[in-house]
Order: C-alpha cells, then sequence, then structure tokens
C-alpha cells in the first residue's frame, strides 16, 4: 500500500460566468488552476490562503463535490474519475467533510439521531439496534452528552454543533477529512475544544486530514505540512515548521509577516503588502502575485513560474526563491 | 496616564426582553487618557460591542442605559454622555467621537457616493463650503491610500472592496479630527493581508492626530498590535485590566490565563491547548459570586458566594479574582 492517500495532477477548476446586460460577456473563473499535491495516510496537509484563493474549491473538487474541469484527484490508488455507481459510492463514503457553519449543514428538522443515522442507513450499514448504538458511540467519541441524541441542532452552541457535524463526518468510519475552516465561527475557547478533539480523533482513528484554513497560527498548530494558496495555485507546500520559520514564496512571507500575532514586542512593525489579491477572472500574467511582489522583475511578468523543489519536501513556485 | 479624556463610572445596560432582563453590561468602569490606545477584548456576549454602543448612545430598544456615568472630558467642560440629550449628542458622534464598525456596509449608506458621505459630516460639524469639504475629502481618501482619489469620491460604496470599504470608514471617522475613535471589530471581515493595513491606518491616524482609540476585538494578536491598555471582558464585567505587554506576559485572572493558551501561536508548538470547560453564564439569570467560577479550574469557596473586588495590586494593572489577585 502506497504511503500516499490523495494526489491531485494538474487539477484545474473552472467555472464559465457571464457578466453585462443578457449576460453578453462570458468569462471563465479559474478557482484551482493546475494544482500537484499528495496527502500521505494518517498526515494532516493543512491548506492556508486568503479568500477567492481556491482553498475551498480545491477541497470540493477533491471531494468530488465538483466535477473537474481537467485534471485527475487519485484516492487510495484509484483514479477517481474512472469510477461509477457502486465504486465510486465506496471511495466516496472514505472521504468526508466538515464545514464552517456546522448549522447550515445540519438540517433544522431532523434530531441528531436522525442526523447521525442518516448516512448509516443510506449506506445500509447495521439494524436498527445496531445503528442507534453507533449513534451513542459517536456522540461519546466527541465529547457529546447521550442525551443529545434526541435533540434538535438549534439546542446546542456552535462548538457542540460543530462536534455533531464531526460525529456525522466519522459515521461511515472514512479514510480522509477535508476540515473546511472548521473553527473559523467560533470563540477561541471553543476553537481551541474542537483543534484538540481533532487532533485526538485523528490519533485515535487513523484519519487523515487537509485541513483548510485562512488562519495560518491555527493551521501550523494542526499540520504537519502546508501547502499556500494564491490565485488558484499552490505557491508553495512544505513542512509547516519551515513554511512558518523559512517561508521561500514572497507571498507566504508577507502572510506570515501579516498575522496579527499575541507579542506586543512586535508592535508597530510595519508589516503591511501593498495592494489587493487581483480578481481571479482578471488574472495577471506571469506569475500571479507579481503586481503586489516587492522584489517582482520583469521575467516575473511574462513568465509563469512552476513549482520546484528547492528543499527536501519544500516546493516553490517564485523565480527568484 | 495621560490627561484623562473618558471616564467610565459603573456603566450597566440592559435589554428588557419579554423572557427576562439580559443584563449585558453590569458596572463596568475604565478611564482612557489622551491619545491612549484602549482595547477591550472577550468572547461573544461578554458586553464589549453593546460598552461601546453605551458609549455612543447608540442602544436602541428594548435596550437601555440603566446607570452609570460616561464622562467626556471635552476642551472646556465635562460632559456626561449617558445623561446628554439625544440632540447634543449627535453633535459630538461623528464630531468629537467617531465609531468603525466591523462591516462598512451597514454605515455606508449604498446609494450615496463615497464623496457625498465623506463631504456632509465636514460641512455639517466643521461648517466647510462645498469646494473646502470636497479637497479635505479627497486628501483623506488620499491620506488612507485610495487610489485616485478625485475619481472615486463619485463611486458608490458597492464599488469600493471591503478593505477599500473599512479604508473609507476611516477616513470618515478621521473627517472632523475626533478625539476619541472607537473600532468595533475593524478587522474581523478581512483577509489577514488587507487586516495588517487597516491596524497599520490606524496607528498611524493615531500618531498623527493625537487621537485616543478604544479597539474592540476578539483577537488578542490584534491587541498586541496596537493597544497601550488592555480590558479583559467577561459576562458584562471587566475582570482585568493592564499594560499590553502584562497580559501577556503575566496574566493574572484565570480566564484571561486560559483565553491566552486557547490561541494557537504561530512559531509555538504545544501538543494541546488550553481549554475552558463549560459555557458563559446566562446574562438573564442573577449571577452570584465571580461570574467564572463555574468554569475556572482553581475555584475556592469564597468564589461562588462573593463577588471578587477589582484590585489593583501593582500599578496599572487590577484583577477581579479572589485568588489570583
Amino acid at each position: 500500500m502506497s504511503d500516499i492517500l490523495v494526489q491531485t495532477n494538474d487539477l484545474v477548476k473552472s467555472f464559465p460566468i457571464r457578466r453585462g446586460f443578457f449576460g453578453q460577456r462570458r468569462y471563465r473563473l479559474v478557482a484551482v488552476d493546475r494544482v500537484n499535491l499528495a496527502i500521505r495516510r494518517g498526515e494532516t496537509l493543512g491548506l492556508v490562503g486568503e479568500s477567492g484563493c481556491g482553498k475551498s474549491t480545491l477541497g470540493l473538487t477533491i471531494m468530488r463535490l465538483y466535477e473537474p474541469t481537467s485534471g485527475a484527484v487519485w484516492f487510495n490508488g484509484q483514479d477517481m474519475a474512472q469510477l461509477s455507481g457502486k465504486e465510486l459510492q465506496k471511495h466516496r463514503r472514505q472521504m468526508q467533510m466538515i464545514f464552517q457553519d456546522p448549522l447550515a449543514s445540519l438540517d433544522p428538522r431532523m434530531t441528531v439521531e436522525e442526523i447521525l443515522r442518516e448516512p448509516l442507513m443510506i449506506h445500509g450499514i447495521g439494524s436498527e439496534q445496531e445503528q442507534i448504538l453507533e449513534v451513542n458511540r459517536l456522540l461519546n467519541v466527541t465529547g457529546m452528552p447521550a442525551d443529545a441524541a434526541l435533540r434538535f441542532p438549534t439546542e446546542f452552541s456552535g462548538g457542540q454543533q460543530q462536534r455533531i457535524g464531526i460525529a456525522r463526518a466519522l459515521a461511515l468510519e472514512p479514510k480522509l477529512l477535508i476540515c473546511d475552516e472548521p473553527v473559523s465561527a467560533l470563540d477561541v475557547s471553543v476553537q481551541a475544544q474542537i483543534l484538540n478533539l481533532l487532533r485526538d480523533l485523528q490519533d485515535r482513528f487513523e484519519l487523515t486530514y487537509l485541513f483548510i484554513s485562512h488562519n495560518i497560527a491555527v493551521t501550523a498548530f494542526m499540520s504537519r505540512r502546508i501547502g499556500v494558496m494564491y490565485l488558484g495555485q499552490l505557491v508553495e507546500i512544505g513542512p509547516s515548521k519551515e513554511i512558518v520559520m523559512q517561508p521561500l514564496h514572497p507571498y507566504t512571507q508577507a502572510l506570515i509577516k501579516a498575522v496579527p500575532e499575541p507579542e506586543p514586542e512586535l508592535k508597530r512593525l510595519k508589516r503591511s503588502l501593498l495592494g489587493e489579491i487581483p480578481s481571479p477572472i482578471d488574472r495577471p500574467t506571469g506569475c500571479p502575485f507579481h503586481p503586489r511582489c516587492p522584489i517582482a522583475q520583469e521575467r516575473c511578468k511574462v513568465e509563469q513560474p512552476a513549482l520546484r523543489e528547492l528543499g527536501p519536501d519544500h516546493s516553490v513556485a517564485c523565480h527568484l526563491a | 496616564m495621560n490627561k484623562p479624556l473618558l471616564e467610565v463610572k459603573n456603566l450597566k445596560t440592559e435589554f428588557r426582553l419579554s423572557q427576562g432582563t439580559v443584563h449585558a453590561v453590569n458596572g463596568v468602569s475604565f478611564t482612557i487618557g489622551e491619545g491612549e490606545v484602549l482595547g477591550i477584548v472577550g468572547e461573544s456576549g461578554c458586553g464589549k460591542s453593546v460598552t461601546a454602543l453605551s458609549l455612543m448612545r447608540l442602544i436602541e430598544s428594548p435596550g437601555r442605559i440603566v446607570d452609570g456615568q460616561v464622562l467626556f472630558y471635552d476642551r472646556d467642560r465635562i460632559v456626561d454622555l449617558a445623561a446628554l440629550p439625544l440632540h447634543e449628542m449627535e453633535r459630538i458622534r461623528g464630531n468629537k467621537i467617531s465609531m468603525i464598525f466591523q462591516d462598512p456596509m451597514t454605515s455606508l449608506n449604498p446609494v450615496l457616493t463615497i464623496g457625498y458621505q465623506l463631504t456632509e459630516p465636514l460641512k455639517q460639524h466643521r461648517s466647510m463650503s462645498e469646494d473646502q469639504a470636497r479637497k479635505t475629502a479627497i486628501q483623506l481618501l488620499d491620506r488612507v491610500g485610495i487610489p485616485e482619489a478625485a475619481v472615486r469620491m463619485n463611486d458608490y460604496p458597492h464599488q469600493f472592496s471591503g478593505g477599500m470599504r473599512q479604508r473609507v470608514m476611516v477616513a470618515m471617522a478621521a473627517a472632523c479630527q475626533p478625539r476619541l475613535l472607537i473600532a468595533d471589530e475593524p478587522t474581523t471581515a478581512l483577509d489577514v493581508t488587507i487586516q495588517a493595513q487597516i491596524i497599520d491606518l490606524i496607528n498611524e491616524l493615531k500618531e498623527e492626530t493625537g487621537t485616543s482609540v478604544i479597539i474592540i476585538t476578539h483577537d488578542l494578536g490584534v491587541i498586541a498590535g496596537i493597544a497601550d491598555q488592555v480590558a479583559v471582558m467577561y459576562a458584562g464585567h471587566i475582570i482585568e485590566k493592564s499594560p499590553v505587554r502584562e497580559i501577556f506576559s503575566a496574566p493574572r485572572h484565570p480566564y484571561t490565563q486560559a483565553l491566552i493558551g486557547s490561541i494557537p501561536r504561530l512559531r509555538y508548538w504545544p501538543d494541546r491547548l488550553t481549554t475552558i470547560e463549560g459555557a458563559p453564564p446566562n446574562l438573564m439569570t442573577e449571577i452570584t459570586g465571580c461570574p467564572f467560577h463555574p468554569r475556572c479550574p482553581v475555584r475556592i469557596q469564597r468564589c461562588e458566594a462573593e463577588r471578587p473586588p477589582f484590585i489593583e495590586s501593582t500599578p496599572g494593572h487590577a484583577c477581579a479574582c479572589w485568588v489570583n489577585a
């Protein structure tokens, strides 16, 4: 068995959009642009970037909730595009997802027990008795009280709702859990509980995580490796400590510097990156970061840099790195 | 401390609902000096935003300020903002005290141009002519880093990005050279590189004009980047207040300690984060003793029965705790 659980090969996801009166002007919004990455069994790969960088779309495309425009997703040694029907369903239940807003992904008219039993019923797993036992086990491992089963999602706090979301994701004993901003809507003390829980569950059930977040400190706490995205492209990927301590891409460097850290000694350091993220419809030529890059040269405006391995396990897409 | 600018004494704001009364702000006191930056930090529902809105007298029914004073040291007089007639408050709001909100769209009018919205307060509060106001507005937009300011004056809010809108808000807040700027989660909705730009901008504004700033946030990182003093709120109370360095290096209240332990830091990799068990108290019920005692890891019997006093045991650093004060 290979140690790679998920691999994407030149994965592209673009969306056609229409603008103007009567939708006369047509564009393509390239949300994910030729991304190559591998997630190893049992690791957490973090994915960071700002709004619109394509990190969530990448997660959804790996889940095959979006059909890839081109390129491939390999899961557990299988090209997902080659699968259909029963085979696809069998593979798909091994990947599950949790979302930023747990309440939006929980049906408010279903009790917690119904929510947690639903995936088991769809996949025809166990008798009614066994399913109810399973619900209790899921509530237990996610730190929910047993009497939660007969209550409704809205009766719980945000943190508990996220625990329900996690319990549902675990119901089918997945191999991969894609966590899309799972703690962004939570207060810091609750955020800490959920992050600790996710780490415990990973150890206990040998889960592999793709952890998507705009918060680099949270991602660094959770992940062994981090990938940085900008305008649909993976611009740097490497071990978390190196990404944080010695970032190589100018964008990663700016991103790390911009993090407001709870260290007052760092105060009053001018640390802003100039400019804003360009629209993914109207993307710059060459390196997507060049208009904001403090060290950009002529070459960066015309030639798009490829991801190159510059150190063990550490790759960067920059001509100048 | 510098000469005081705003002195809040025992402020209480409550919301009377049919289910009961929510004691959102329950006896908050603090002073902010001229040119100082006070950060108010706490989690959802701790009363930090209601405190800010109370200072601005923007609390709407069924909420109301039920007790306390908000003394504003104007140039030549002291006014109690909590008791000021609303029409007089309008002359202070946007003029001597300005506010920036989390979502700029809630305070920008979508059907008026940015230029109109910027020149109006200048004409009203600073009796400028149309021409003067326009010139000043362009300078302000230019100052906060809006490219082609003169052209963008004719644009509507939706034509600006989120970061640019927040810059416009800073320009509007700075327009009348206020003595106090209240910023309620000004960077929460923004991306991290844009967030850093706005924090830099508020810092620069403060340096240039000497205005005092109250910044309200849930993000201790933002506090570290901007504040001189920090007040930590929990369940409608300030439970600790100290200079910014000390709140990180030597937090005293068990809640503050847990809050700081619960944030993942960039260059520090613990195996586990500190968590706080349970949930904050229901603000509709009468709280006896320390509001944090049900969740506190170091509580003693006294904490359940008696409210701990707010004691300044070293200069500038005060804490309300029976155990750690």
